[in-house]
């Protein structure tokens, strides 16, 4: 429904620009004084009057649209006012269902007196909203047409309207990061008024299983995030000691060993590694890199699980090799050349220049390097997902399978979501914790990087 | 050994202190400090063979595991409708189910029963509907005799390409001794055949993997990017000039490059709860659908676009712009008509590599629930469907061994789409980029 209009609209606004391009031409050849704008304008200003409006109405009103129906069935549903929000949302679903004719079991005469309501409801509805977006796209183009005069000044209001298409397009960059903040902080607030403050932050268990019935004996679940965090702690921790050094001494070989020719053969070639889908990562640390491991682990006399968190940690490190060797690349090739100079001077051979010179100047850029890659690699999901355990356990041991943030978070929320669950609302708090923790580092890591630039 | 390197290292004299580096003490310093260097050097080298040595390995075991599922086992079996009972008035009404088993079970001769089952489940569970369909198709086919094509099950699949031990006994392999010697007859008849596996591109998901294919998740994967692009694209560039070329140095616009910034490092799982919370909880959007996907994809891309578009029209030489406005045009006009042409191959290049990434995002698509069991390729962007990742996530999570190699060719399939918008945008970049 929305789509065809949406196409009549766009056909309407074509044919109201053309509408103004012919009256504007005529008014520019009748004209005795020199017209403001090129008809070109007036007929783009015709057409953003025909369009724009009804654009934005129809935008705002199929977002808007089913919420406010929900209310009014909701509002002369008997006995509505006294059922709780889960509640309620159940009942607003099973009359949806009973609408889209899924019939489960007979519906009670109350519900199919909604029905009918949300039926007529809709109706009315679409009526309005296509009378509504005609009777705005009509006086648009009413307007945009008549307004066509020789000195009428069409091309400041398009550029306007440009302007402030330029500005609401830089303010969704605001826009993002308040929805990102605003459901976050409101979904965790829910979660914290099932489960305390306390018991999320400071407890060692994590056992996310709710009963399902009341009296269900496996009932009692367990939100002490510290276990899921320890476990993505380990992760990263593997991964930055496979990257880390990786990409460091890559990049100290690419800037200042490698001629031009082995760099612009190689440096692409690492490149490659970044723009790999996090998913094959994951597929290969299970189809290879895991078994592997644990043949490994066997072969040292430990017990190895499956899903160990060094298989997963370790393919997450070189998928961060590229990452940190060109932020390493970036701070090296940021040292003044004399620095360089005066340390061959003094004697110095290339690699003691390195080590002892070069290193400590651009040690500011690759620690920012280092961070924004650990901030990578906390949030990285898929490799985790597939490759890394479920259950949250506090081990040391690489070999040992722990569970991460964001694997929680995916494994919570996969499959059908009621948002009146603890179990689901967990993971919009995780999620907050996972937010908070890179918005951090990323902040932290763009500061020092900063900071360091200005000081050459 | 010469009289220098005998003598002692450091003199010291009334003169001052007198270093001899020809001593044995400072050639050996030497060789120290050289070793050292040598040493760093072989360290880089390490890393890079190290990095480079996974991607081969990478790529390697994903195309030795990948390449097989690139054919399927085929069976092909005469029929010979004159004398089965078909409702020929309306073919979709008979047993069709009935029709088969009668038709393959001549072929062999005298089975038990449970030999039978065992035949049968050789050949795919809805081989049945698939001549049924082609009989839908082309009726004149039931005037007499005729041979179809219909893919083996996954055991049998497995067993033909070889990837069977048959030394194993029986009660640990998938494929029985029966089977196998069932197998090996349909074989002398040179009624196997193993052609291209043109159903993993023209087949939706299915439960089976000898029928599972990509279709769904490629139209999928295709709606997702073009949403995608239909937002990123005009809203990024807008942003992109406003901030490069009108935006007053002013704390709001500070606040908003911030912004920007940090986007570009939230991770993808938490624009998936955006899309989750926002989109489905309070906008009621249909779940697993394109349209939802593509906006969350979009807001992902939005950084980057809007840093890429920065710096193009950043690197355009001012003299343009102050020509364009010398000869009287709007700010508007020297901007439309003069930078943003220049500056469009750059933007492109960043678009399509931001469209690749796009592609292989997964995480946030899982929260949007665009991993649901779809045996049809959407028609639109409201329709619920997978995509590329999502079907690759799907297809590694299935038990069955058939899906393993499935799973390693659509990760080929969607390395190759990625290695096509990248050569694209490589092209673009090569062909169009101006150097200021």
């Amino acid at each position: 429904m929305v789509s065809y209009l949406l196409i009549i609209l766009l056909v309407a606004s074509i044919a109201s620009a053309m509408a103004g391009l012919h009256r504007a031409r005529r008014q520019r050849d009748l004209a005795t004084i020199k017209v403001h704008s090129r008809p070109i304008y007036h007929a783009l200003n015709a057409a953003i009057w025909t369009g724009v409006p009804a654009f934005v109405f129809l935008l705002l009103w199929t977002l808007g649209e089913a919420s406010i129906q929900d209310m009014l069935v909701l509002s002369s549903f008997p006995g509505a006012d006294q059922l709780s929000g889960p509640e309620r949302d159940l009942l607003i679903s099973e009359i949806r269902q009973v609408q889209a004719g899924n019939l489960f079991t007979e519906p009670s005469p109350e519900i199919l007196a909604a029905v009918d309501h949300l039926k007529s409801l809709e109706l009315i509805f679409n009526w309005a909203m296509v009378a509504v977006a005609a009777s705005l796209a009509s006086i648009g183009a009413f307007f945009g047409y008549r307004i066509i005069q020789d000195r009428y000044q069409a091309r400041y209001s398009v550029e306007r309207s440009v302007t402030w298409f330029m500005i609401f397009s830089s303010i969704v960059a605001i826009i993002t990061t308040l929805g990102i903040v605003s459901s976050l902080v409101y979904e965790a607030y829910q979660f914290f008024t099932k489960v305390p403050f306390a018991e999320f932050f400071f407890g060692t268990r994590w056992e996310p299983q709710i009963a399902i019935r009341a009296d269900q004996v496996a009932g009692q679940g367990a939100f002490g995030m510290l276990p899921v965090l320890f476990g993505t702690m380990v992760i990263s921790a593997l991964a930055m000691a496979v990257a880390v050094p990786t990409g460091i001494f890559s990049a100290i070989y690419l800037t200042e060993y490698a001629d031009q020719r082995f760099r612009s053969v190689v440096k692409p070639l690492l490149e490659i590694l970044a723009g790999i889908p996090t998913i094959v990562y994951g597929f290969f640390a299970v189809l290879t890199v895991a078994p592997a491991v644990r043949s490994l682990g066997l072969s040292l006399g430990i017990d190895a699980a499956p899903n160990s968190a060094l298989a997963a940690g370790g393919v997450m490190g070189v998928m961060l090799i590229p990452f940190i060797s060109s932020l390493s690349d970036d701070a090296f090739a940021a040292v003044p050349r004399a620095m360089r100079d005066g340390s061959y001077a003094l004697g110095a051979t290339k690699g003691e220049t390195i080590r002892k010179v070069l290193l400590p100047a651009a040690l500011p850029g690759i620690i920012g390097g280092v961070l924004l890659a650990l901030s990578r690699a906390i949030g990285e999901t898929m490799i985790v997902v597939m490759a890394a355990g479920l259950i949250a356990k506090m081990t040391l041991n690489p070999f040992d399978s722990v569970t991460t943030v964001t694997v929680q978070i995916v494994t919570l929320l996969i499959g059908d979501s009621e948002f009146d669950n603890p179990k689901t609302l967990a993971a919009f708090a995780l999620g907050l914790v996972l937010f908070t923790i890179t918005l951090g580092l990323n902040l932290i890591a763009l500061q020092t990087v900063r900071k360091y630039r200005e000081k050459y | 050994m010469s009289a220098a390197a005998t003598q002692p290292a450091v003199q010291t004299s009334k003169r001052g202190t007198a270093v001899n580096w020809q001593s044995s003490e400072m050639l050996a310093l030497r060789k120290k400090r050289y070793a050292a260097d040598r040493r760093l050097q072989a360290y880089g080298m390490l890393a890079i063979f190290f990095a480079l040595g996974f991607l081969v390995v990478l790529i390697g075991t994903l195309t030795f595991t990948g390449y097989r599922a690139f054919t399927q086992s085929m069976v092909t079996i005469d029929i010979d409708f004159s004398s089965a009972e078909i409702n020929r008035e309306n073919p979709m009404e008979s047993n069709w189910r009935t029709i088969f088993r009668k038709a393959v079970i001549d072929d062999v001769g005298e089975l038990s029963r449970s030999e039978e089952r065992d035949y049968f489940s050789m050949f795919t569970s809805s081989a049945p509907f698939l001549i049924r369909d082609q009989i839908i198709a082309d009726p004149s086919i039931l005037d007499g005799r005729a041979s179809f094509t219909v893919p083996m099950s996954d055991p049998i699949d497995q067993l033909a390409k070889g990837l069977v031990d048959t030394d194993l006994p029986e009660n640990q392999r998938r494929v029985n001794d029966k089977q196998i010697e069932l197998f090996n007859k349909l074989e002398a008849k040179g009624a196997i055949s193993q052609p291209f596996n043109w159903g993993l591109f023209f087949n939706s998901d299915s439960r089976f993997p000898e029928l599972a294919g990509l279709a769904g998740a490629i139209s999928g994967s295709f709606w997702l990017l073009l949403v995608c692009f239909l937002i990123s694209f005009p809203v990024g560039i807008a942003a992109a000039i406003y901030l490069e070329e009108f935006a007053p140095k002013n704390r709001f616009t500070d606040l908003i490059e911030i912004n920007i910034n940090n986007l570009a490092a939230v991770p993808s799982v938490v624009f998936g709860l955006l899309g989750l919370a926002v989109f489905l909880g309070w906008f009621g959007l249909p779940r697993s659908a394109p349209l939802v996907g593509g906006m969350v994809l979009a807001l992902m891309t939005l950084p980057t676009l809007i840093i890429v578009t920065r710096a193009s029209l950043k690197s355009v030489p001012s003299s343009i712009k102050e020509a364009a406005l010398g000869v009287g045009a709007s700010k508007h006009e020297t901007i439309l008509h003069h930078i943003l042409p220049l500056s469009m191959p750059t933007i492109m290049t960043g678009t399509i590599i931001g469209l690749a990434q796009a592609l292989g995002e997964t995480a946030p698509l899982l929260l949007i629930g665009m991993n649901a069991f779809i045996t049809s390729p959407p028609s639109g962007v409201l329709e619920a469907s997978t995509a590329l990742p999502t079907q690759i996530y799907i297809w590694a999570d299935s038990p069955e061994r058939g899906f393993v190699a499935r799973t390693s060719a659509a990760i080929l399939v969607l390395l190759g789409f990625l290695v096509l918008m990248n050569s694209i945008a490589i092209f673009l970049r090569q062909r169009f980029e101006r150097r200021w």
